[in-house]
């Protein structure tokens, strides 16, 4: 789960997709001239202060490109030049973004490892130009101040940042498989001290001013304004900058010191990281739990640890120079390739390709108060929609109501939200066992039972009440949507959106639409889902649509793996060797043994012997005996309450023991089985693009990472297929189809890639 | 069924105690004993025969949890029948204004003919409570009907249990305390922290004028009991310009600009005022000293803009009686920060605002400044919350008389609570304003704001009748 968390931070990671379009070439007609205007930063002396602002003329974010640290470079040899300057600040004109990271189609431009190291260098040597600065430097932060943003920011002087919503600091390079390579690695951890750096570095988490001003990050915090003579996000920068140009005023005329009063606390830690055995202590300590975490399937994490302990050890020179060229190896890897890939990917999916809706959903109706529909509207009336919850029983809504109260009471105790956010939140919804209200509702998704009859029953009653424009939705995993459409009276405003359990922590969700969805309800629910702040990937429908049968068939597997005799925890190691954050069997007990055991019945039958290998049996005996999952609190394993070691569960051997097959010794290696796993999955995913049932790759990966925890480091099935080989897999394939038949047939497309190695899913 | 009657009604007279910060002479007393001393001098200066009060309304912020319907106990004790009704209002900085116009409400609903209303706050003491964890354990050690339960509900206490709860400083809505949003109101307008010394300082100078020429002559003498009598303001202490400047920002460090200096003290203080029919006051034989006309309550977003509505209701009501800014002779701003009172004026000038954030086409237009608070102000006078609303009306009144002026506004902003009034209200008086509109008037407009997810503005006009004689 750790890794698919790790990668939804990247949305804030902000990228210019044009930066590069706008040349810097007729920069040179303006080097003569200060006065000359320039395109990305520009620079005016206020009483003594350069105050110099960013602004990408071409991205909603600024980036740091090329073009810009050229500028940026120039600016600061006239204002050094310049006696008259006593100091100078730095501040973005954007509202929502100071400097969103580096330019990172400028790292996708480089072709080799040593063109990245030199972009690395170049930067390292920017920053310890302005560290070094003579007059002081004050970075006024407003917005994102990620990556080499933040590198920028911390090679200054001194630092100021709003309390803005939008302002976060961070160094999310590592979700990129990459490193903070403009010295980052190098300053981060003498300004922060070595634990809360490597912290910061490795998690790639967002930092809120808050916590910044309490890190050391940040000097001074400056409160976002309300409209006054202007609107509140120019007031707010006009704001900042006024207070910045007076600190930095302030440090020229040595008013104010940068040189904070070391609390006893600080003292006692840096006594005791003076001591070299504590540092080694700490290192070790930090790459056992990276590797814990990440079964050293990502290099970016250990290249960080060792960037920081080369630069603390050996000195900044020698840090420097480790960082620049692990910077550089590191863009080079498939892993930082497959990250990048997903990062753009999900900001794709962040977007409504069918326009904008004929009308808003402003009401929107939730049936059934379980888990997901709980979850779902969870997710809904926070973003002010007002939202009935529906259920048939007092004792389902209370439950329903009580996860929803819960998720909101946990923000307010994390003071995320005031308790006052809370309860104005908590009015935009209503809980009811009746149909009240549902004449105002413009969309109603239905979380009921998943059975085809019930269904229908619903559609039929929920039809007779709603007004003529309102879309009727359907979460479900497996049923396809045309079936369930067959008892509706519009079957143009009936879509699937298939939600993932815990609704309000899985990014993903699966839109499925039929060949009767009208343009406009899809639209609608594209909508409603990024209101909902969902990742969205648009499917066609069939048995499982996308998600439902990629999983399916790997668990297909999973279940032949099992009775081979591999036990589930060797199962789950082998599928989190892989890079799963949840191994196989520990998954099927997330998702439920029924639910899987329906599933796999529904699409055996549907698509037919292809979902065979493992015996549907097997589930079904287990759901008889009670050993629904977590959910029952027994399934593969054993769960109780406080108990950190999952214990096997008994049961379960004994029934696998009753179907055991005999493994064949030629497939059934750790690496072959991970492999077998692996290969349907991806050979799946494959055939639905094939079928037309994804419409292309990067939805394909998308909604394999977010939704189902597929290797983040391998980027999706279609990116691994990509950067593995087709003909490399279709190999292996052919090998299990041997000895297992039809379940390992290389799908048509799969054979096409591996017959010609210039084809790509991704370009 | 209600009768509406097409009276005027006004104001006979407004007096209030002499309001002294915090923690100085009055700090023994209890919030009532000051409520009492003002009922009591406007028994004294009015002379109205007590059994034809038919109704007192009192207002507070911050309640003594002894005296929680402190209008009765103020009431009964300044000597007021036993069968007249009292009760108590709360509506933050603008409680004495929810008094006055609950008043209005009740005369223009034909329930009464002789009202009292007006508003103490006492900060010299307020209440501390012990932590929700110790009152649960008390109360519950109530209950405890054995020796052991007992023992065991004490052994239960520990030291998370001792800290005391101080009552809130901040909003409750945004957890911003009214200062910090003070200075970013002033931020927001550009206004400096020259700006906002200079006219704390123009206040503090004007009250002190005010107060050398026997112009606040509301004043009551006050009586503290067993002590010394007091008769004037203790907070008027007019500085300079370089002393202010010394001050380091009270809320937002260290950028700040809002100081202790050019903020609203906390005070004790109360205050009242006498409210009849037209036709009443007549048959008693008084000379009222104004028309109250109209008032309206807005409300707005209580984070960004808590402290703006003066901007908003001076329009507002202005319009409804279809009268403009210059027409307008004296204007009583309630000042709760120097910063707020510039962000306002500025806000009134700018087109910018007034268009984004008012959906007008022009800017609402400045009053003049020498029309504007010119015997100082909640700044320099003090701030008792709920007593301001009563010495605002009071004063307008008064300086119509002094400066011959027919029109006043009033206008004040508060935080905390929201009140929406009746319909016929506003109709009843827009009527009777048309009336009169022929004889020689003077009015007045209250124009109280509100900060909270919606403000309310209050705004009543007085009209001094000048053809009535006053007989005893």
């Amino acid at each position: 789960m750790a890794g698919v968390r790790a990668v939804g931070i990247l949305s804030r990671f902000a990228t210019s997709k044009y930066s590069r379009l706008s040349g810097h070439g007729h920069r040179s007609l303006s080097m003569s001239s200060s006065l000359l205007a320039r395109t990305y930063a520009n620079y005016e002396i206020k009483d003594g202060v350069a105050v110099i602002r960013i602004n990408d003329p071409n991205s909603k974010v600024n980036t740091l490109s090329k073009p810009l640290q050229a500028e940026m470079t120039e600016i600061l040899e006239e204002i050094w030049g310049n006696s008259a300057v006593k100091g100078a600040v730095l501040i973005s004109s954007k509202p929502g973004s100071f400097i969103a990271g580096a330019d990172l189609n400028m790292i996708q431009a480089c072709k080799s490892a040593e063109e990245v190291t030199t972009l690395s260098q170049e930067g390292q040597k920017m920053f310890d130009k302005i560290e070094k600065s003579p007059i002081p430097i004050v970075a006024a932060i407003n917005g994102s101040c990620l990556g080499g943003g933040l590198e920028f920011a911390i090679a200054c002087q001194y630092r100021l940042a709003t309390k803005s919503k939008k302002t976060v600091l961070g160094t999310p390079e590592v979700m990129l498989g990459l490193l903070p390579g403009a010295g980052g690695t190098q300053r981060l951890p003498k300004m922060l001290g070595i634990p809360a750096a490597f912290d910061m570095m490795l998690t790639g988490r967002n930092i809120r001013p808050d916590k910044a001003k309490k890190m050391g990050l940040v000097h001074q915090l400056v409160d976002p304004l309300g409209p006054g003579l202007k609107s509140p996000e120019e007031a707010t920068i006009q704001y900042l900058e006024t207070v910045a140009i007076e600190a930095a005023k302030n440090l020229a005329n040595k008013k104010l010191s940068v040189k904070k009063e070391k609390g006893l606390v600080q003292k006692l830690q840096d006594m005791v990281m003076g001591l070299p055995f504590v540092r080694k202590q700490i290192y070790n300590m930090v790459t056992k739990k990276v590797m814990g975490q990440t079964k050293g399937l990502y290099p970016a994490p250990l290249k960080i640890i060792e960037c920081v302990q080369t630069g603390i050890e050996k000195g900044t020179t020698a840090g420097s120079l480790a960082e620049s060229v692990n910077f550089g190896n590191l863009a080079m890897t498939s892993e930082s390739l497959a990250l990048r890939g997903l990062y753009h990917g999900q900001v794709a999916c962040k977007k409504n390709n069918f326009g904008s809706p004929a009308r808003d959903v402003k009401n929107l109706a939730v049936l059934g108060a379980g888990l997901m529909g709980a979850g779902i509207a969870q997710v809904t009336f926070d973003k002010s929609v007002r939202t009935i919850l529906k259920d048939t029983t007092v004792e389902g809504l209370t439950r329903g109501q009580q996860q929803v109260y819960k998720g909101l009471n946990d923000k307010t105790k994390k003071k995320a939200i005031t308790s006052f956010q809370r309860d104005t939140t908590m009015s935009f919804l209503t809980g009811q066992l009746d149909y009240r209200g549902f004449d105002q509702a413009d969309m109603v998704i239905e979380a009921v039972f998943e059975d085809l009859n019930v269904k229908h029953k619903v559609i039929k009653e929920v039809e007779a009440v709603i007004p003529p424009h309102c879309i009727f939705a359907t979460n479900t995993s497996a049923l396809p949507i045309k079936e369930i459409a067959a008892a509706s009276k519009r079957p143009e405003k009936v879509i699937g959106m298939h939600y993932f359990s815990p609704v309000d922590k899985m990014q993903l969700l699966e839109i499925i639409t039929t060949d009767k969805t009208s343009k406009d309800t899809t639209a609608s629910a594209v909508a409603v889902g990024l209101k909902q702040g969902k990742i969205i990937i648009v499917v066609g429908d069939g048995p499982g649509f996308y998600t439902t049968r990629c999983l399916a068939a790997m668990l297909a597997e999973a279940v032949r793996v099992l009775q081979e005799g591999v036990g589930p925890k060797k199962l789950d190691a082998l599928t989190k060797g892989l890079g799963f954050p949840v191994g196989g069997a520990a998954l099927a007990d997330e998702v439920g043994i029924d639910v899987a055991a329906h599933v796999a019945e529904d699409l055996g039958k549907a698509l037919g012997s292809r979902f065979g290998g493992g015996n549907v049996e097997v589930l079904k005996t287990m759901v008889q005996k009670g050993y629904k999952g977590r959910k029952s609190g027994k399934g593969c394993y054993v769960y109780e309450k406080k108990s950190k070691d999952k214990k096997v569960n008994p049961g379960v051997e004994e029934i696998l023991k009753a179907y055991q097959l005999k493994p064949a010794p030629s497939v059934s290696g750790d690496e072959d089985v991970q492999y077998r796993l692996l290969s349907r999955f991806v050979n799946e995913s494959v055939l639905c693009l094939q079928e037309g049932i994804l419409p292309d790759p990067v939805q394909g990966d998308i909604g394999a990472v977010f939704g189902l925890g597929f290797p983040p480091c391998l980027g999706g099935p279609f990116r691994f297929v990509d950067s593995f080989g087709a003909d490399k897999l279709v190999q292996k394939m052919h090998r299990y189809e041997e000895v297992y038949g039809n379940q390992f047939s290389p799908c048509q497309l799969l054979l096409d890639h591996a017959k010609d190695s210039n084809k790509r899913f991704h370009k | 069924t209600f009768v509406f009657r097409m009276f005027n009604i006004v104001l006979v007279d407004g007096v209030r105690t002499p309001f002294l910060l915090s923690g100085t002479s009055y700090s023994d007393l209890m919030p009532h004993d000051l409520g009492r001393g003002a009922l009591q001098g406007l028994l004294n200066r009015t002379g109205v025969p007590k059994e034809i009060v038919d109704h007192i309304i009192y207002g507070i912020v911050i309640q003594e949890v002894k005296t929680s319907n402190v209008a009765r106990e103020a009431a009964l004790g300044a000597g007021f029948s036993d069968k007249t009704p009292a009760h108590t209002v709360t509506m933050a900085c603008i409680s004495s204004n929810q008094a006055m116009t609950s008043a209005v409400g009740l005369i223009a609903a034909g329930q009464c003919d002789v009202v009292v209303a007006g508003g103490v706050e006492f900060m010299s003491d307020v209440p501390i409570r012990h932590s929700r964890k110790m009152r649960k354990t008390m109360l519950s050690l109530n209950k405890a009907k054995t020796l052991g339960q007992r023992l065991s509900l004490l052994g239960s206490i520990r030291m998370g249990h001792l800290m005391p709860e101080l009552p809130a400083v901040a909003e409750f809505s945004t957890a911003e305390s009214m200062g910090h949003s003070a200075d970013r109101l002033a931020a927001a307008f550009g206004v400096t922290r020259v700006e906002q010394d200079e006219y704390a300082l123009r206040s503090h100078r004007l009250a002190k004028k005010a107060q050398d020429e026997g112009l606040l002559s509301d004043i009551i003498s006050f009586q503290v009991p067993g002590k010394n009598i007091i008769s004037a303001d203790n907070g008027i202490r007019p500085t300079s310009m370089e002393q202010m400047g010394k001050l380091k920002p009270a809320f937002v460090k260290p950028h700040g600009t809002v100081t202790a200096a050019n903020s609203s003290f906390l005070t004790d203080g109360a205050s009242a005022v006498l409210i009849m029919s037209e036709e009443k006051a007549l048959a008693l034989g008084y000379k009222p000293k104004a028309y109250l006309r109209d008032f309206v309550y807005v409300s707005q977003d209580p984070k960004d803009q808590l402290l703006l509505g003066p901007t908003y209701a001076t329009p507002k009501v202005l319009e409804k009686s279809g009268l403009t800014m210059e027409d307008i002779d004296v204007f009583e701003f309630h000042e709760a920060f120097a910063g707020q009172i510039v962000a306002n004026l500025k806000a009134m000038d700018s087109d910018w605002f007034a268009q984004n954030c008012m959906g007008r086409k022009s800017k609402v237009g400045v009053p003049p400044m020498e029309k504007f608070n010119t015997w100082g102000g909640s700044l320099s006078l003090g701030h008792p919350f709920a007593a301001t609303g009563c010495r605002l009306v009071t004063t307008v009144a008064h300086r119509l008389q002094k400066e011959g002026g027919q029109y006043g506004v009033v206008a004040a902003c508060a935080a905390g609570g929201q009140v929406f009034l009746p319909k016929y209200t506003y109709a009843q008086l827009a009527r009777a304003d048309t009336e009169y509109s022929r004889g020689a008037t003077v009015q007045v407009f209250l124009v109280h704001s509100f900060g909270l997810f919606s403000v309310h503005v209050l705004c009543m006009k007085m009209t001094m009748c000048k053809s009535v004689q006053k007989h005893f």
